[in-house]
């Protein structure tokens, strides 16, 4: 049995009197995609910063391939690669200089090693362009060329699809798994649940600490009390709030064009819809559906 | 009636780039509509022109039927804009920001607390009224925005990815103030690069290289594709997508959690679902389901792209 990549024991973090990361343990295997979703000040960048040792845990303990973060911070950022959300790429510097920056911070000095990068994430050709001039969907590719230049086993992704198209979100996850095949194990933040499918396991942050983590498909199967149901009902928010208010609902809310509800082990769409006509909603359909990984995600982080 | 929002024929260059070529949209009361498009489609540049933030070289806009070259300011009084990067002031209080829009927006002192207060219990932070605007967080910041927006009761909104970034549970909150106010009669023209989002507007605009590739309601374009996406349930996933690719009639092969989603050339679902059927176990894979699927807004998003990618590529 390998080691795990990540192995993290009840870690904290606290600010003046803040807890950001409450007692959070969990394990990451090599070559595992692992998604971590949480709302935005969920404790999901403070979990990261303190697994490449550069905030200091409260309490626990953390070890990073092996490394541990209190102590061995210097070894760790050695060999694993960060991409932040807001991609720390210098505007005025080509692509290429940024990379070269990134790669000497890591003491990579071959050109080999650059002419790889940018090659592993398709950019080819653009070394000469200024990184302020290129459309989001490359600059954030740039930005992985310049966290996997130095060959990590380890990439750490806060939320690096953010603000960026479908189509790149697309391109850039093909990259993430060609990465995955060839040994690397990354830890990723997101707000796309639908990116979150894609990973091999996934944990949910709230309010610093973390809720569940396993794969999508037992999270939908076991992470709910009940049913989900599609309802189709006017005036949306007005079925909304009452759907909300009903004792067999557990969470209501809104998905695509129209509404869906998680409901206690018993309940039916009978139930569901006679309240909704009762109270005097016009109902156009209840059906029972998978639930999605949002669904999920939205009945345990919420307040 | 003419559309709340009405533009004609717009027309926008930077330097030998042409950003918006020669777009039309109509936005009717209570109506909202979704612009969505690669980054660089020119979504931000549309929504600025039909705002007056910048000139067009060529067309028109009419907000709440009054022509924005003509009535500048009495049509820009109908409007509430909400852009991709808004300011506010990090050291002011969220009331004193909201004081700041409601004063630059013209409403006199005795109206603007009762305004402020108001709005503030619409998006929820009536309890952070006294919080700087640099401790917010960014669901609460992206409230604050649309409050702004919304300080002179604007009868139209424009807003440009307004939920860009923004978790699960602030979208889900800020999405049920948006259908309010939809019903309270305001016309709303935003941009999104969720599909979940755009597949609940009333009408949705693809734009790709500052042209409307196709519009309507959401319903409608996904229809484009009905019969021609199905879903694969097998393992391995990764192999019983590469197998699926080799047939020339599936033109896009995409994992998506325990499922393959395919996208068929018109017409050949039935033959492929046959022929997957027989090749997936023959070639080592294990099948759960073949099953037609419902398109959705990104099946179509990814189609269009790749079939004007290619049209592009052949000029």
């Amino acid at each position: 049995m390998t080691d795990p990549a990540v192995e993290v024991r009840s870690l904290t973090k606290r600010f003046d009197g803040f807890t950001a990361v409450d007692e959070v343990s969990f394990e990451v295997r090599p070559g595992e995609i692992v998604g971590y979703l949480g709302p935005n000040g969920s404790g999901k960048t403070t979990t990261i910063r303190m697994l490449l040792g550069i905030l200091r845990p409260t309490s626990g303990r953390a070890l990073v391939l092996g490394f541990d973060v209190s102590k061995e911070a210097e070894a760790i950022r050695a060999r694993v690669g960060y991409m932040s959300q807001k991609f720390a790429l210098y505007d005025e510097l080509t692509a290429w200089e940024n990379l070269a920056f990134y790669a000497g911070v890591y003491g990579v000095r071959e050109e080999k090693a650059l002419r790889e990068a940018i090659s592993q994430v398709g950019l080819g050709g653009i070394e000469k362009t200024r990184a302020g001039d290129l459309p989001i969907g490359w600059r954030q590719r740039l930005a992985l060329a310049t966290a996997i230049v130095h060959r990590p086993t380890l990439l750490f992704l806060d939320e690096p699809t953010s603000g960026v198209d479908p189509m790149a979100r697309r391109a850039f996850w093909d990259l993430i798994y060609e990465l995955s095949e060839s040994g690397v194990t990354a830890f990723v933040t997101t707000h796309y649940m639908d990116e979150a499918e894609y990973c091999s396991r996934v944990g949910i942050m709230h309010r610093g600490r973390l809720l569940a983590i396993d794969t999508p498909g037992a999270l939908k199967r076991s992470a709910l009390p009940g049913a989900a149901w599609d309802v189709r009902a006017e005036p949306i928010v007005a079925s909304l709030r009452a759907l909300q208010a009903l004792p067999h609902v557990v969470r209501a809310g809104l998905a695509g064009d129209h509404l869906r509800a998680i409901t206690r082990p018993g309940a039916t769409g009978e139930h569901l819809s006679s309240a909704l006509l009762a109270r005097g909603f016009r109902v156009t359909g209840v059906t029972e559906v998978t639930p999605a990984l949002e669904d999920v995600f939205l009945y345990l982080a919420v307040d | 009636m003419p559309g709340q929002i009405e533009a004609r024929g717009l027309r926008k260059s930077f330097g030998d780039r042409l950003a918006v070529d020669g777009l039309s949209l109509t936005v009717d009361d209570g109506q909202i509509y979704a612009l969505v498009g690669p980054d660089g489609a020119g979504k931000t540049t549309t929504m600025r022109l039909i705002c007056g933030a910048l000139r067009a070289d060529a067309g028109e806009v009419r907000l709440g039927g009054l022509d924005l070259s003509r009535h500048t300011d009495q049509a820009r009084a109908f409007l509430g804009y909400l852009p991709q990067r808004f300011s506010l002031y990090g050291e002011m209080t969220v009331l004193e920001n909201l004081r700041f829009f409601a004063e630059v927006r013209g409403l006199p002192p005795a109206e603007w607390k009762p305004r402020t207060l108001e709005i503030l219990e619409f998006v929820g932070l009536a309890e952070f009224a006294a919080r700087r605007a640099d401790a917010l967080s960014g669901g609460m910041r992206q409230k604050l925005g649309l409050a702004a927006a919304l300080v002179h009761r604007p009868r139209i909104l424009v807003l440009d990815e307004p939920t860009g970034g923004v978790d699960p549970v602030t979208r889900q909150s800020f999405w049920q103030l948006l259908i309010e106010l939809l019903g309270q009669g305001v016309s709303v023209l935003l941009s999104t690069p969720y599909m979940d989002e755009a597949s609940r507007c009333t009408r949705v605009g693809f734009l790709d290289g500052g042209r409307l590739l196709v519009e309507g309601a959401p319903g409608e374009i996904a229809a484009r594709l009905d019969g021609r996406m199905i879903e694969v349930a097998a393992e391995p996933r990764r192999r019983a997508a590469t197998i699926a690719r080799a047939d020339p009639s599936v033109e896009d092969a995409r994992v998506f959690g325990d499922r393959v989603r395919l996208r068929l050339a018109p017409g050949s679902a039935e033959h492929v679902r046959k022929t997957l059927a027989e090749r997936l176990p023959s070639e080592g894979c294990t099948v759960h389901h073949i099953q037609t699927v419902p398109p959705d807004l990104e099946d179509v998003f990814i189609d269009l792209l790749e079939a004007h990618g290619q049209a592009e590529a052949r000029l």
